[in-house]
């Protein structure tokens, strides 16, 4: 129980930075954003002013062109070459702007994502708190989309809409300061009406994104629990709570597309009502001579050009947000300080038996009661240790400090002589390693997998391992041997076959020290002892300590750590500790308790 | 690339029959959506009319005359409005029915597929890894109907084009033929980007999954990670696949930035020929300045609706994916089929194994030959060493999975010739691994069908033997607290104790542990045995078990090895006469002995 609560204290910074802010410190994480971005905005504007040659080039030719009684040919003439000249250079600066912008976001964006990954990796919210770990995930992958598709055509919709509002309303004001006006008055009202669209259409997506976690986990639970539906018999009750989740998220989709559906024609009708009244408007201003013909049609061709930025506003706010959120999120794990670091100018441990030393070591979670106290304990070198202890006694957190998972807020670990954290991270895991009890195994073979924990292993490496720890018989009952694929997770193969690879894993990677948490509790006694035996290699003079809660794994060590409400209360070999009275006696008591019933 | 691009017009049958199947579906809501289009592309060309109108028939009269009619004026501004009215009801429509089609259709295809999930036996589950499965039901169903967002538009689009078509015929041949070359020419150029960008962009989505797909297992693997110091080569792996990503998504870029402007370029260069050629035309007194300006206009409005047909057809190569991985898991055979036979004795059921034979791959059996029998009330433990076949063998004995041969017998009946149902009212598995359900407590536990539900005393009588009436007394809303993927945070042995429970509250005549307690304290798992043993003399029970502890709880031993039984009988037979098994459950002290004798030389050499 106190460990749940533990794990909810190491939790994600929330960042609160303000949009701005979170822009500024994202630019600055991403200097590649910025790498030829003057060049870019210009390629932006003159790309933008391509929007307005038409309405020039119509207004021109009906004042210049058609003012007489026969058209002006020749000055048409030039003027619609001279313009479409001025097309095709702006579409060039389109595609250049385009590719550019591409090219720097996306390399900018990867190296985010790659900084993102590695920074997770140094976070012990990722081994503390299972449960966030598909959070972590969208980190490197989802919110760094969101800040791309920004990037790459919200942002550059923001650029071109005010670049296309702002060259039209200068035209306008040029043609007619009358005539523009009455456009902006129309216009006005859509700008502050547009962010409450958005709002609603902001929100009915929010709903649509939890409908659709709703029914991914409902759809998830007929595939990964398909054993136990079937076990018992659930498979209508399952069809049912799918079926409601895939209709919650239907109608979600639904609302949300009517909402979208009614609020997008509002800019084209506004745009009509603005046509509308400069034909109104401009007809008496023409009659008064005030205005041309052709500049009164050209504001016709100019109100199209207030429509589409006006008509994307409530997509690119969504979008804008999207991306700060996004970012927010992402900048939030590159600023969480890595809770272990490694030392800069670390000590380098020679290989060779290993010495370990915990010194009035305690333990607390930041704003938590502390859960290790005082512990001062020596492991000396070729020594098997059993740590035991009741849930939530502190083994697993003596665990994480030996191995350095965590670093201790009082007192120190020492190995060989040097504080742990002056070590070498890859010193470190080189001398110290830990097996978990989950067997995690990666998508690919079984050597590939074995492999892991020493890359430059080879083949007869892998099958010398495998022969030293008595598991080639089980080897070559599988169909392809070394070939063998695990699938993902190892989830071809069974629990306690996951926990051998994980074993032999350990094994060819060879550590001084070698942390087994509970490690073989799904494999057979005969292959357990087996294991042990050559994983604590008493030829190599390797130190083995484990986790256990079985009596076999305490019975076999030379020492056994009780530990009781984050003390360690008893310590000796198992004969010593069973004619004590005390907590491990109690601890025998029930484990032999159940055969003793028989 | 290429030979997506050669096999493309097999691609675009396949989708458009994929299209024909969601408009045979919903005729209706389909029928209503084109008609709301084709408004809305009737009332686009309308507009640019009510335009041409207006500035012939009120502007440039004004201007000439020097004063306006006030009745005209009116009149085009209300044609003006009026039609912009009408096209947005157009579009409003087309949106929404759209939208409801799309959408139907995405949710039949998943109720359709996880039907299909819980009708296929358990085998077939094997063969498919669990993120294919997955995204079969989300993502594929998403993809397969995705065409039909922007079909509607589309099939609106195509009258635009012909009323347009007319419109301009009707103003004048020459300026019609501008129209005719440059408008085909938008079409074919917008259908030349999306065949060159829908490879592309798949490629991207196809990166952009195993982006995910490596960050997922690494931080799943983390501890293995971090433990083996593998956190720099991880972050390689991952930075290779993202930097593919970036080069997939520049590409992308690349055919995007040199389409995009053409597109847009395209119909301005249409508007200027028209200025030209009107010109020309004018002067000869073909066409009239509003008319000009009407077709000028209509060029305008034009541009960016034609590129709606090449969303449709860009869509197409994802949907046909999608529609055949979907099509692949409607169509996969293999469903269980069940007797009519019925389980209704009392008391424990008895139990016989015949001959039975299982292999996941045809070259490696997992069983052979496994022959046993439980008599009723008895407990039975399964011991044999790790790969042995044990839990596989527990799946057999509920009918997860049909053996390749042999039978399994409850009460005499084989369990291919059970009504459907009766095997799990009959018999609980509670399998190695724990699933709770995204539900409460009393939901995991009871798993309601709709019949009586079951009373609360019965639940935490259930909890109470499986040693977990403490700590879920102790949750916050006690039988009513969510548990499972995003409920409470439980332990791994809490988990199990509420797998445990669900199986006890059903008084099951046969109750199997697949290594069901392997994550509990060993003082609760002494007390859940003892409670096992005393508490539940109504059932027959198999343990799959290691534990001199458990074995010790059982009357009879059934010993197994590479698939085979090795021996059955009592654990004091086995002890003298199975030399396999002897080593396997003595091992422990076999250790003891031996490393005290080792420790001895140890010290001499010392």
């Amino acid at each position: 129980m106190t460990a749940r609560v533990e794990e909810r204290r190491t939790t994600l910074r929330v960042e609160q930075r303000s949009a701005i802010g979170t822009f500024r410190r994202g630019l600055a994480l991403s200097p590649e954003f910025r790498v030829g971005l003057p060049v870019t905005l210009l390629l932006a504007v003159l790309a933008t002013l391509g929007k307005v040659i038409v309405p020039i080039a119509v207004q021109q030719v009906i004042d210049r062109g058609l003012r007489g009684a026969t058209p002006d040919m020749p000055f048409i003439r030039n003027a619609v070459l001279l313009c479409a000249v001025a097309v095709l250079l702006t579409a060039l600066c389109g595609y250049l702007m385009n590719v550019r912008l591409y090219r720097s976001t996306e390399s900018g964006l990867a190296s985010l994502r790659g900084k993102g990954f590695r920074h997770v990796h140094d976070l012990s919210v990722l081994t503390q708190n299972t449960e966030r770990r598909g959070a972590l995930v969208s980190r490197v992958t989802s919110d760094v989309d969101q800040i791309s598709t920004f990037m790459q055509w919200g942002g550059l919709m923001v650029l071109i809409s005010c670049g296309q509002l702002l060259v039209a309303s200068v035209l306008m004001a040029v043609y007619s300061w009358q005539l523009a006006l009455l456009v902006w008055a129309c216009f006005l009202p859509l700008v502050v009406v547009l962010p409450r669209f958005q709002r609603w259409v902001a929100g009915a997506y929010t709903e649509v994104r939890e409908r659709t976690g709703d029914m991914l986990s409902a759809i998830s639970e007929s595939v990964v629990g398909s054993a136990v539906i079937r076990a018992y018999g659930s498979e209508d009750r399952t069809a049912r709570r799918i079926d409601e989740a895939v209709n919650a998220q239907r109608n979600a989709q639904t609302r949300a597309q009517k909402i979208v559906a009614f609020t997008f024609p509002i800019t084209e009708l506004v745009g009509a009502a603005a046509i509308a009244g400069v034909v109104l408007l401009g007809v008496q201003l023409g009659i008064g001579g005030t205005i041309t013909a052709g500049r009164l049609v050209a504001f016709l061709f100019l109100i199209t050009l207030f429509i589409s930025p006006l008509q994307t506003a409530t997509e690119v706010l969504n979008d804008a947000q999207n991306a700060v959120a996004g970012w927010r999120r992402v900048l939030g794990v590159l600023d969480t300080p890595a809770d272990v670091a490694d030392p800069v100018g670390g000590v380098t441990l020679p290989r060779g038996s290993i010495t370990v030393s915990f010194q009035d070591v305690g333990f607390s979670y930041p704003d938590g009661p502390p859960v290790l106290h005082e512990v001062s304990v020596d492991i000396a070198p070729r020594t098997r240790v059993a740590v035991v202890g009741e849930t939530g006694s502190g083994k697993t957190t003596f665990a994480k400090l030996l191995t350095r998972l965590m670093d201790p807020t009082a007192g120190r670990v020492v190995v060989d002589g040097v504080d742990l954290r002056k070590v070498k991270f890859s010193s470190l895991r080189e001398r110290i390693v830990m097996v978990p009890q989950d067997g995690f195994l990666f998508d690919g073979t079984l050597a590939h997998n074995i492999r892991y924990g020493r890359p430059s292993a080879t083949d007869d490496d892998i099958d010398l391992a495998m022969t030293e720890l008595g598991l080639t018989d089980w080897l070559q009952g599988l169909p392809a041997g070394l070939a063998t694929p695990v699938g993902q997770r190892g989830e071809s193969l069974s629990a306690g076959e996951r926990q051998l690879v994980a074993l032999a894993r350990a094994y060819l990677a060879d550590p001084d020290l070698l942390l087994l948490d509970e490690a073989t509790s799904a494999v057979d006694p005969a292959t357990e002892v087996r294991l042990a035996r050559a994983l604590d290699g008493v030829t190599r003079g390797r130190t083995a300590v484990s986790i256990a809660h079985r009596l076999s794994t305490a019975q076999a060590a030379d020492e056994v750590l009780v530990f009781e409400h984050g003390r360690v209360v008893q310590r000796g070999p198992h004969a010593e500790l069973v004619r004590q009275d005390g907590v491990y006696a109690d601890l025998y008591a029930s484990w032999t308790s159940a055969a003793r019933t028989s | 690339m290429s030979s997506e691009r050669d096999h493309s017009p097999t691609v675009m049958r396949q989708g458009l029959r994929v299209i024909g199947h969601a408009v045979r579906a919903e005729p209706r809501i389909f029928t209503g959506a084109v008609l709301a289009s084709s408004v809305y592309g009737i009332m686009t060309v309308g507009s640019s009319w009510a335009l041409g109108w207006a500035t012939e028939h009120a502007v440039l009269p004004a201007f000439r005359a020097g004063h306006a009619t006030t009745g005209t004026l009116v009149t085009a501004a209300l044609l003006i409005v009026g039609v912009a009215v009408l096209k947005a009801a157009g579009v409003i429509g087309r949106r929404v029915l759209a939208g409801i089609m799309q959408y139907r259709m995405q949710a039949r295809s998943r109720r359709d597929v996880t039907r299909q999930y819980l009708r296929l036996p358990l085998a077939w589950h094997h063969r498919h890894p669990t993120g294919q499965l997955l995204s079969n039901a989300s993502s594929d169903a998403e993809a397969a109907w995705a065409p039909l967002a922007p079909l509607p538009m589309a099939v609106g689009v195509v009258v635009m084009l012909v009323t347009a078509a007319v419109a301009i015929l009707l103003v004048d041949p020459v300026l019609a033929l501008v129209g005719f070359l440059i408008f085909p020419a938008i079409a074919v150029l917008n259908l030349v980007y999306q065949r060159r960008l829908s490879p592309l962009v798949m490629r991207a989505q196809q990166l952009r999954a195993e982006v995910s797909e490596i960050a997922h297992e690494s931080f799943d693997g983390a501890l293995v990670v971090k433990t083996l110091g593998r956190e720099d080569a991880e972050a390689a792996r991952f930075q290779a696949k993202a930097d593919r990503l970036r080069d997939a998504n520049i590409a992308v870029g690349r055919i995007r930035g040199l389409f995009d402007p053409l597109l847009e370029a395209l119909p301005t260069l249409g508007v200027l020929a028209v200025l030209l050629f009107g010109s020309v035309r004018l002067a000869g007194g073909d066409v009239s300045s509003g008319e000009l300006i009407q077709v000028s206009y209509l060029f305008t409005l034009l541009a960016f609706p034609v590129r709606a047909l090449g969303w449709v057809l860009a869509e197409l190569p994802r949907s046909v994916v999608g529609w055949t991985r979907v099509q692949d898991v409607l169509r996969a055979s293999g469903s269980m089929r069940y007797g009519a036979a019925r389980l209704d004795a009392d008391g424990p059921a008895r139990l016989e194994v015949r001959d039975l034979s299982y292999g996941y791959s045809y070259d490696a059996p997992v069983l052979s030959g496994v022959d046993f029998q439980v008599r009723p009330g008895r407990t039975v433990a399964i011991v044999g060493p790790t790969g042995s076949g044990k839990s596989t063998l527990t799946q057999l004995l509920v009918r997860l999975i049909d053996p390749d041969g042999g039978r399994v017998l409850l009460d005499g009946t084989d369990l291919r010739d059970v009504a459907r149902g009766e095997v799990s009212a009959t018999a609980s598995l509670v399998p190695q691994q724990t699933f709770l359900f995204d539900d409460t407590v009393r939901g995991n536990l009871a798993l309601g069908d709709g019949g009586e539900p079951v009373p609360d005393e019965k639940v935490w009588a259930a909890l109470r033997l499986a040693q977990a009436e403490g700590f879920v007394s102790a949750l916050p809303k006690g039988l009513d607290t969510r548990v499972g993927e995003r409920g409470a945070t439980l332990s791994g042995g809490q988990r199990q104790r509420l797998a445990l429970a669900r199986a006890l509250v059903r008084s099951p005549r046969l109750l199997i542990l697949d290594d069901a307690t392997s994550s509990v304290d060993a003082q609760v798992e002494g007390r859940i045995l003892y409670g096992l043993r005393e508490g539940s003399p109504d059932s027959t029970v198999i343990v799959v078990a290691y534990r001199m502890a458990t074995i010790a709880l059982a009357d009879e031993v059934v010993y197994l090895e590479h698939g085979r039984v090795a021996d059955h009988g009592t654990h004091d037979e086995l002890l003298s006469r199975c030399e396999g098994y002897r080593n396997l459950v003595t091992a422990y002290e076999r250790e003891e002995a031996e490393r005290a004798a080792l420790g001895a030389d140890e010290e001499v050499v010392a």
